[in-house]
């Protein structure tokens, strides 16, 4: 028995891959819950809404590596990120502008918007495809690995390694610092209490004096900021294809769901709870087991409780379970 | 100019625009037009019974759209015994025996009182019932994978003829569309959508995956079909006799009969469900779904039990799309896992939908042919928009080839601006309900 070792193992396998994942979910859950609490829908585009702005992120970044401008052992990415932020505001505001606020003087039924926001999806998935291609783009640079496996083994004489990444530890930075601003936001600024204001009671926020048009314009800027840093951070750590972040929607939609839509703490908690399962439980456990039970009943199988391209079913069932014993969410959220 | 008018020449006009193809084209492009335009109608007809009569919102039309397609792999291929005698009944036991877990853990959440006990006794019969399914399911799996694994590897059909398949593939969407409407129906819209939207992609994930099924993604190819074969046409004295009378080419001539026969079968698929369709919406039974639609409170304080009347109509028009899709494979006379997308199978079904007007089943036969025509024709009228546009260009500047090379992806943007022109200008869609 082994118990250092079977942690190393289940540190480098799991928690870190996880709580990477978990990240970028929570982030993007967390734009989904501010369109649904702001704007009363849930909004299909934002997948593609992250794969536009990883793109313009994208685009920019190439433009400085192209310019030998390089932060070093970081990725050039986060450089370019506030671009590839303003670019995916502007554009979200113009979609704004162009389509949903039609539907908003209408008051239309919050299922018209999402029928809407489905065109919305068709349109920027065009778009994407049409400026970048639907291949895959590699767009991270700087050093690899904060901990490398070979390293951490001859450092500690462990015979498991532990790789961490920087893509990893970058998201997991990155998360944590958007988090505290966007509570510290909604919390404490005036503009964020007359958005949340807004959120609880749409006709006494208006009795108020509150905006409503710049209410929902500050929501979108926020919401593309959100989705740009999913976005990258998604397409640092794993690989920037635009399908992809269409099937993200699943996910992140359940992460959403699971937490309670509108309540941002919820989304950060379902992003965590998702990204966590969906790694547990494709994971092949015979390592960690191996180390932690005595040599003669280590097991032959894989231990693998599904395989991983079944992962989407895991974010189903958690959203199912939910869906069937508390439909509000674990942080009961709106319910119109 | 009257409503009829108005309709008979919206469908005049799409006619016309395949006929064109045909002439432009070919005819064999056009008959091809018609034919997807028609499973694309069906499929536009099952999605109107959910959101057009009842306003629900499915956007699993692609799961229950490759359900069907297995199921006429299930019923139109041959057996393959060596299969059956490896592991196929013990495969067909663990499956079993997973279903009756899981049926045990809902008779014991029901039938126990509430408590710690009862949490944990489903948890363990859910967690037993999973290790013994495996147990006995994955051996079964492996060996019956391993049965000459380049041409079968999987259990085969019932090797039925095929047309029997297209029930049947309406039978498993139907019953899926059950297990997914009973958690998510009498809930928030919203979370129905993202309900049918997980399903589907769990169901193709597991058509790729499972190959003792229907060989995942190396596709079972070479189904049966209800119409002749090209090759035998071209053999038959008589059909080439024939067709050096009307002075045709027999090759070209074969390929069409075939479509002819496709399109004939399809055109009569299509006349049966219109005809139930309309008789349906027409009858008492319609006139209430489109009651509970408006307002369900009022339907509800009337006696109407909306969550099970939605269930109803939820299992109707997903089972329509299981029929269409296991047409769609008859057609194709193969099963392709990895072709389906949610874009083309989901999306571009509900543009056909609004666009043709939501509650008109007229008007989603419409949609799915004007769709499917414009699905087919953006891309080389992109593309041919492009040169036209870059024709000034130097040949060989990166931006030329950047430009032609993206025309191919013109067609997702125009759907989406074709459904947000609609539903902005004319939310009612071509021909409104009356």
């Amino acid at each position: 028995m082994d118990f250092l070792n079977a942690f190393v193992a289940l540190a480098n396998f799991v928690i870190i891959p996880a709580a990477s994942y978990g990240s970028q979910l929570a982030i993007g859950a967390l734009g989904v819950t501010l369109i649904y609490g702001i704007l009363r829908f849930s909004n299909f585009a934002h997948g593609d809404t992250m794969a536009f702005g990883a793109m313009a992120t994208i685009l920019v970044t190439w433009g400085l590596q192209g310019m030998g401008v390089s932060l070093g052992p970081v990725p050039t990415a986060l450089l370019a990120l506030p671009a590839g932020i303003a670019i995916t505001a502007l554009l979200l505001l113009f979609t704004d502008w162009a389509v949903y606020s039609f539907y908003r003087e209408q008051k239309a039924k919050p299922v018209v918007l999402v029928i809407v926001s489905m065109g919305v999806m068709f349109m920027m998935n065009g778009l994407v495809r049409f400026i970048i291609g639907p291949d895959d783009q590699n767009f991270a640079d700087g050093e690899r690995f904060i901990i490398n496996a070979r390293n951490f083994r001859e450092m500690t004489g462990l015979s498991e390694g532990l790789a961490f990444r920087t893509s990893q530890g970058i998201t997991i930075l990155t998360a944590i610092i958007v988090v505290i601003l966007l509570f510290w936001f909604l919390n404490r600024t005036r503009t964020g209490k007359s958005m949340r204001a807004y959120s609880d009671n749409e006709d006494l926020a208006l009795l108020s004096g509150i905006n409503p048009e710049r209410v929902v314009q500050i929501t979108w800027v926020i919401v593309a900021a959100l989705a740009t840093i999913a976005g990258v951070l998604y397409g640092l750590d794993k690989s920037f294809k635009p399908f992809t972040y269409f099937q993200l929607l699943l996910p992140i939609f359940a992460s959403a769901i699971v937490g309670g839509l509108g309540s941002p703490l919820g989304a950060i908690v379902g992003g965590y709870l998702i990204a966590f399962s969906e790694v547990m439980v494709t994971y092949a456990w015979k390592k960690v087991i191996t180390y932690t039970v005595p040599p003669e009943m280590a097991p032959d199988g894989l231990v693998q409780l599904l395989s991983t391209d079944y992962k989407f079913a895991v974010s189903f069932v958690i959203l199912v379970i939910v869906l069937l014993f508390r439909p509000t969410g674990i942080f009961a959220g709106k319910s119109v | 100019m009257s409503q009829t008018t108005k309709n008979t020449l919206l469908f005049a006009l799409v006619a016309a625009l395949i006929l064109l193809t045909g002439f432009e084209r070919s005819w064999n492009v056009a008959l091809g037009i018609v034919n997807m335009g028609l499973l694309s109608a069906i499929m536009a007809l099952g999605v109107n019974m959910q959101w057009g009569y009842a306003g629900l919102f499915n956007v699993g039309v692609m799961g229950f759209v490759a359900l069907g397609g297995l199921g006429a792999v299930l019923v139109g291929m041959p057996p393959v015994p060596d299969a059956w005698a490896a592991g196929g009944w013990r495969l067909i036991g663990g499956l079993l025996m997973g279903a009756a877990a899981i049926a045990a853990a809902i008779v014991a959440w029901k039938r126990l009182p509430q408590g710690w006990t009862r949490s944990l006794a489903v948890a363990a019969i859910l967690i037993g019932g999973f290790f013994l399914y495996r147990a006995v399911f994955d051996s079964a799996v492996s060996a019956v994978e391993a049965v000459n694994p380049a041409a079968t590897g999987y259990l085969g059909g019932l090797g039925l003829p095929i047309i029997l398949a297209w029930p049947v593939g309406g039978l498993l969407a139907a019953g899926a569309a059950w297990a997914i409407g009973k958690t998510a129906l009498g809930l928030r819209s919203d979370y129905l959508a993202i309900a049918t939207l997980g399903i589907a992609e769990i169901i193709i994930a597991v058509m790729k995956n499972e190959d003792w099924m229907a060989r995942g993604v190396k596709n079972v190819i070479g189904l049966p079909r209800p119409v002749p074969y090209e090759i035998d046409l071209q053999n038959s004295a008589a059909f080439t006799a024939r067709m050096a009378d009307w002075g045709v080419d027999p090759v070209a001539a074969s390929s069409i009969t075939v479509k002819l026969a496709y399109a004939a079968l399809f055109l009569a698929v299509l006349l049966i469900l219109i005809a139930l369709a309309q008789l349906a919406l027409q009858s008492p039974w319609g006139r209430m779904m489109r009651a509970i639609r408006d307002n369900e409170v009022a339907a509800e304080a009337m006696g109407k039990d909306v969550t099970k009347r939605h269930l109803q109509v939820f299992i109707l028009g997903s089972a329509i799309c299981g029929l269409a899709g296991a047409m769609m494979t008859t057609l194709d006379g193969q099963l392709t896992p990895g072709t389906y997308q949610p874009l083309r199978f989901t999306f571009l079904i509900w543009v056909m939908v609004i666009v043709g007007g939501s509650g008109n089943n007229f008007g989603a036969v419409l949609g799915g042919f004007l769709i499917w025509y414009l699905w087919v024709e953006v891309e080389p009228r992109g593309r041919e928009l492009i040169e036209l546009m870059t024709a000034g260009m130097a040949d060989g500047s990166w931006l030329k080839v950047r430009l032609i090379e993206s025309a191919a992806h013109m067609r997702l943007f125009v759907m989406g601006l074709v459904l947000l022109l609609v539903l902005r200008f004319s939310p009612r869609g071509l021909i409104p309900e009356r």
